[in-house]
């Protein structure tokens, strides 16, 4: 789901604060710096970075290749292995009947089948190779202005927390709340009305 | 400013007002709907909305799809005391059509398909089309941040208790 296909969704957000170092150069190292790591045949389960919007299997951030026209368009990649609990099952299994087997004890302690579940899964986490998911964002830096598209609520999460680790700046989601107090020109009059208000009853008759 | 996430909570019914009021606004006051030119737009209910009736002991969901008709059991759901917390919606602005779900607590776009236009076949066309894309989305997200606007501009006046809730309870009542 992104940009470009013919059906979105898009999460609006207010990005908060400015950079104080010349803006291409710092947002290129900052996306580099946070690239996604390509953890095919490594025993971590889960990847978060960034990632090129044009070219997502392999992101390469040169200069300025993020901008189009005036807005910076990247996207965030989250890589998981999804190892079915069924085959970490199988194999813890297994390999719980080959200790006791070989220890001769009938059962085996709490702790030694967490020992046995952590290597299982790490072993598997080396050959499955990781699902990737590719939300694309649009950033129009000068209106402080940011479009993510999807409305997943864990990939919003990731992205707020790496886009404030990346670039320290935060995101601020605009929502009824945000936009009233933030966005839409209300005077303080307005906005102390705004946080009393109570819910109204359409209801015709009690 | 309050925590966000407290903030996202306390305020929903907000966002769930708005939406029964755009829907009030579409059927009785469409001259009411226009862009932040002025331009008037013309705004249709599409085919899907979701009500929510926290009135009562347990919450109650209804979701309605369909015709007119059908629509007619969301008023009367309304005048039992539920609100819109989701609708779909048709948007021409300059006779280009938007369609999309709008939820009233984020105000979030989904299911969003912008006016049709030329993909770009070649690497070259890419910023263009991003570019048409983009000014897609803008309008879009721009209209429904002068709609909630022009509902907060009544929502924060005397007039919305005097006028406006009375003439939804009229309006959703005459089923």
């Amino acid at each position: 789901m992104g940009l470009l296909t013919s059906t979105t969704s898009i999460t609006c957000y207010r990005v908060e604060g400015k950079i104080t170092k010349p803006l291409t150069e710092y947002v290129s190292n900052a996306l580099k710096k946070n690239t996604i790591a390509n953890i095919d045949g490594q025993p971590a389960e889960k990847a978060v970075g960034w990632t090129s919007f044009e070219h997502p299997f392999s992101p390469k951030f040169t200069a300025d290749s993020f901008y189009f026209g005036s807005a910076m368009i990247f996207s965030l990649r989250v890589d998981k292995k999804a190892i079915p609990a069924s085959v970490i099952k199988k194999y813890c299994q297994q390999e719980w009947e080959k200790q006791t087997t070989a220890s001769g004890r009938k059962v085996l302690s709490k702790n030694e089948k967490k020992i046995i579940k952590e290597k299982v899964v790490q072993e598997l986490a080396l050959r499955v190779p990781a699902t990737p998911r590719v939300f694309d964002l649009v950033w129009q830096y000068e209106q402080e202005r940011l479009w993510f598209f999807t409305n997943q609520k864990n990939a919003n999460e990731e992205l707020e927390t790496l886009f404030l680790k990346t670039f320290s700046l935060r995101l601020i989601r605009l929502f009824p709340y945000t936009i009233a107090t933030l966005e839409s020109g209300l005077s303080d009059g307005e906005k102390d009305l705004f946080t009393k208000l109570t819910p109204a009853n359409f209801m015709t008759s009690e | 400013m309050l925590d966000i996430s407290i903030a996202y909570n306390r305020y929903k019914f907000i966002g769930h007002e708005f939406l029964t009021w755009l829907w009030f606004i579409i059927e009785n006051d469409p001259d009411k709907i226009k862009d932040e030119n002025n331009t008037p737009v013309s705004l249709d209910m599409g085919s899907r909305i979701v009500l929510e009736n926290s009135r009562r002991e347990a919450v109650e969901t209804i979701t309605i799809k369909g015709s007119e008709s059908e629509l007619e059991e969301g008023r009367l759901a309304l005048s039992n005391g539920a609100v819109v917390t989701e609708m779909s919606l048709f948007c021409k602005i300059n006779d280009r059509l938007w369609i999309f779900n709008l939820k009233g607590e984020s105000l979030d776009l989904s299911g969003l398909k912008l006016p049709e236009i030329e993909e770009g076949e070649t690497s070259d066309d890419l910023e263009g089309t991003i570019l048409l894309k983009m000014d897609g989305y803008e309008t879009i997200t721009a209209f429904i941040q002068q709609m909630y606007k022009q509902f907060l501009k009544t929502r924060l006046t005397d007039q919305w208790k005097k006028k406006t809730v009375p003439a939804i309870r009229k309006w959703a009542s005459a089923v």
